[in-house]
């Protein structure tokens, strides 16, 4: 069946069964390899992309439900070839290690920062509670994402 | 904890699909080519899966041939030319935390042999001895004369040397030992970093593939036409093991859904009918193997390290006696990029791409399996989504999988296995037991110890020496006067393979709440036990007093706080680490803060060396904490993350690292030793906290409320 969805501002039309999961559309139909499979139910957070700016777990989300949203994957966040502040705090304080897990923990992060400017460490540990990292750089990550809040509010 | 804020510019950036090589100029080497544009393109023969490896190789190479760092590009080494080149690039495997420790003599000098080969091309061409000139950051000098590695590499490549050059020492570093900015970061957070999983070959299909549920089964039938009307499905293939073939690299029996999207494949695969015949392995479980170990404490085993009877007879003799018997589970990988591969067998060729920390075994299995000369086999290395040992050898059954597949259809054909068969078919790591016992003589300090290991694995994998099975136990530093310690291997179809610091992993959980518990019988800080313990180690007092001085180790907290302390050596390197816990009451863990201090000898990226001591620490508090995989009827039962869990970021403590490095002629690893003394130190913390000992894992299983 023929979807159309909107993905980082370009549409796609795309055959597949209506309750294949947004995150197989994304990066086996589309292309967008990007956003990425570790689960399959919505407990490490590696396939976090935003639906109308709010983060979400891809591998739970039946395409069909992603039609007439504004979907943002990692290969979106940056703007005309300017890195999000997340992207540009990341690589200032060396975050990611084998970095599978980061494209969902930055889509976390900017998720977070668009809601909350200088987020506490409680709430960075709340927010990204979903995002797994077994090469566990979650130390890496917290000061990330308050050098991103640094650099937003510059 | 350290920041580091490194200068973005600078940092180098490596292609986003690093198989394939752009243009890079003139090869000067199998190591490196260098642009007209003076950008020097280095070949990686190693695996990036996080530790690393691939800004390491760059650092070396760089080092020697004296080249700014953001002028340096990488690709990954072409494994195919390498096995044609008669093994140009000297190992294509990476694993053991070897890659610094014991690669560096030959990466250090492929960049040097270039150097010097630069400057006799510029020496020929200038007509002054070689020794004149000076080569810098991309320049060759000599008085007033001056060119460009650019300008030389082409004349550099056809110069033989007639000796090659010594690589540097230590005190000559102008760019190791300082901390830079990993060459893969930039394409690692805008998802162009392409991992093995990512790969998209024209035509391909999509297998989802269920092996036995207990592992070695025998698959007796499938029912294909249940689903084979199903949207995009094209077959349903069997696998087959190889009567006699039980080793870590070889296939078992298995049923490949193969679909035009793995979604379906998979869906299909949980629908397909299946029969499976499992034998005696089906009444295999947790409990059965701890209670067969606990008989086996009984029994002599196999000796290792030097036999010493007279260990049990002082024990015997002696007035005070500390034993006790430990024990640990069954742990898995549990990589976030899932077990997968893809092969494509063609007419004259065939490639494949896996997250294989072993370029050359995969290649001979790829090999072996389709029935091909290896020198027509193109293995592609990508970024590993994490490998932690898992992905050598032993790791790479899914590639036999996929080449039989691509070998059976004529396409290429990426396997992907689900979450649920990745944690439950890896190759695990072992269960694992212990007892030890020990006489307190004057002082208060042991005068004999012995020690009975039995551990559960298929073939007793022996990376570390004949006795991985008690690996930390048999070699613990300590000066004991009689010391003998025995193991049991004890046969299961539980196929395993090596986990970040093989035997250490498991057993420095033992040794060090086992010293924690002598030392308390004998009247000692467990700090100023272990202090002792070492004295004539010069390496060991360094590193505990580097710990001493800054983790501020203290016995003394109110109840429901403790610190505990643990040291462990493993590839070449002492760890020692202090935990601060807190348990509530009710007996909610908290783990506040891990010091760590380490002696490598070296270090040559201290950004990279930081964050794998925060990674390892990580890893092994997942295993030691939340863990714990559960084996009832001779299958692992623990399908996803919410029933085998892992250290999340609200669960993660402080992590401080520091360097107490011996140097000299030492070189040991980095990529795994800060794990291991993670567990006993919590173990110990938790013991002050509480009042209470623990001798297993995961300490979720424990109670730990005190009043």
């Amino acid at each position: 069946m023929a979807i159309s969805l909107s993905i980082n501002g370009r549409s796609h039309s795309v055959d597949v069964d209506p309750e294949t999961p947004l995150l197989w559309v994304i990066r086996d139909s589309i292309g967008l390899t990007g956003t990425k499979f570790g689960c399959g139910i919505s407990q490490c957070g590696a396939c976090t992309v935003h639906i109308d700016g709010q983060a979400t777990r891809s591998c739970v989300m039946p395409a069909s439900q992603a039609v007439g949203k504004k979907i943002t994957t990692i290969e979106g966040l940056a703007n005309n070839g300017k890195l999000h502040a997340v992207q540009q705090a990341w690589v200032e304080v060396g975050v990611p290690q084998c970095g599978y897990c980061q494209s969902g923990q930055l889509m976390s992060a900017a998720a977070l920062l668009e809601r909350r400017k200088n987020p506490t460490n409680g709430e960075i540990d709340s927010a990204m509670a979903g995002n797994i990292c077994r090469c566990g750089t979650y130390l890496r990550i917290r000061e990330g994402i308050h050098r991103a809040a640094k650099l937003l509010s510059a | 904890m350290l920041g580091f804020y490194m200068p973005v510019a600078r940092a180098a950036k490596i292609d986003s699909k690093p198989w394939t090589a752009p243009p890079q100029g003139t090869e000067v080497n199998a190591w490196l080519a260098i642009g007209a544009d003076g950008i020097v393109t280095i070949r990686v023969p190693h695996t990036e899966m996080g530790q690393g490896g691939l800004t390491s190789v760059a650092l070396l190479i760089a080092e020697e041939l004296n080249v700014e760092w953001s002028k340096i590009r990488a690709v990954f080494a072409d494994p195919n030319r390498h096995l044609r080149n008669n093994k140009e690039y000297k190992i294509m495997s990476t694993h053991g935390s070897q890659l610094v420790a014991l690669q560096h003599p030959h990466l250090m000098l492929a960049g040097a042999s270039a150097r010097e080969r630069l400057k006799e091309a510029a020496a020929q061409a200038w007509g002054v001895p070689r020794s004149g000139i000076e080569a810098k950051l991309g320049v060759l000098t000599a008085g007033n004369r001056k060119g460009t590695y650019a300008e030389f590499a082409a004349a550099a490549a056809k110069v033989k040397l007639d000796k090659e050059p010594e690589i540097k020492s230590p005190g000559e570093w102008w760019l190791l030992g300082k901390g830079h900015q990993r060459l893969d970061i930039p394409n690692k957070v805008d998802g162009s970093a392409q991992y093995s999983i990512d790969i998209r070959v024209p035509g391909m299909v999509y297998a989802a593939v269920k092996a036995s549920p207990v592992p070695w089964g025998t698959l007796k039938s499938y029912n294909f036409d249940a689903i084979k009307s199903r949207p995009g499905i094209i077959a349903a293939i069997p696998l087959r093991a190889v009567p006699g073939k039980r080793g870590q690299p070889d296939m078992q029996d298995a049923v490949a859904v193969v679909a035009d999207s793995w979604y379906r494949a998979k869906i299909a695969l949980d629908m397909l009918p299946i029969e499976w015949e499992f034998g005696d392995s089906a009444k295999a479980s947790t409990g059965v193997y701890f209670n067969e170990g606990r008989k086996l404490f009984d029994v002599a085993g196999l000796v290792s390290g030097k036999p010493n009877p007279k260990a049990a007879e002082i024990i015997a003799n002696s007035k005070k006696v500390v034993t006790a018997e430990f024990e640990r589970p069954f742990e898995t990988h549990a990589r976030m990029e899932p077990i997968n591969a893809t092969v494509h067998v063609q007419k004259d060729r065939v490639d494949v791409w896996s997250p294989t920390q072993d370029q050359s075994v995969a290649v001979e299995l790829v090999a072996e399996q389709t029935g091909r000369d290896p020198k027509d086999v193109y293995a592609h290395t990508m970024f590993l989504g994490g490998g932690f040992g898992g992905n050598g050898a032993g790791g790479t059954g899914v590639t036999r999988q996929a080449a039989e597949i691509s070998k059976q259809l004529g396409r290429p054909v990426k396997v992907l296995w689900a979450r649920e068969e990745d944690l439950s078919q890896d190759k695990q790591r072992p269960l694992s037991m212990n007892r030890l016992t020990a006489s307190i003589g004057d002082r208060g300090l042991p005068e004999a110890l012995t020690s009975r290991g039995v551990w559960f694995s298929m073939d007793g994998i022996n990376q570390v020496g004949p006795a991985t099975a008690d690996y930390a136990v048999w070699n613990m530093p300590y000066e004991i006067p009689n010391r003998h310690h025995e193991r049991h291997n004890v046969k299961t179809h539980i196929p395993s393979s090596t986990h970040r610091a093989p035997g250490a992993n498991q057993h420095g959980f033992f040794t060090e709440v086992f010293v924690d518990e002598m030392a308390l019988a004998g009247g000692w800080n467990p700090l100023d036990w272990r202090i002792e313990m070492t004295k004539s180690k010069p390496d060991y007092q360094r590193v505990l007093a580097m710990l001493k001085a800054k983790a501020n180790f203290r016995t003394n907290l109110p109840r429901g706080e403790g610190m505990g302390v643990a040291v462990v050596e493993c590839h070449g390197t002492i760890a020692a680490a202090c935990a601060t816990v807190t348990v509530s009451r009710r007996g909610q863990l908290s783990i506040d803060k891990v010091v760590v201090v380490l002696d490598s000898g070296h270090v040559i990226n201290p950004h990279t060396a930081t964050e794998q001591s925060e990674g390892s620490v990580c890893w092994e508090l997942s295993h030691a904490w939340l863990g714990g995989l559960d084996l009832e009827n001779g299958r692992f039962i623990n399908t996803n993350f919410h029933n085998y869990q892992l250290v999340r970021m609200d669960q993660m403590p402080v992590v401080e690292t520091h360097f107490a490095l011996s140097g000299g002629k030492k070189w040991g690893g980095l990529g795994e030793p800060a794990g291991p003394p993670v567990p006993p130190a919590v173990a110990n913390a938790i013991f002050h906290a509480t009042g209470k000992r623990i001798r297993s894992t995961p300490f979720r299983l424990q109670d730990l409320s005190w009043s």
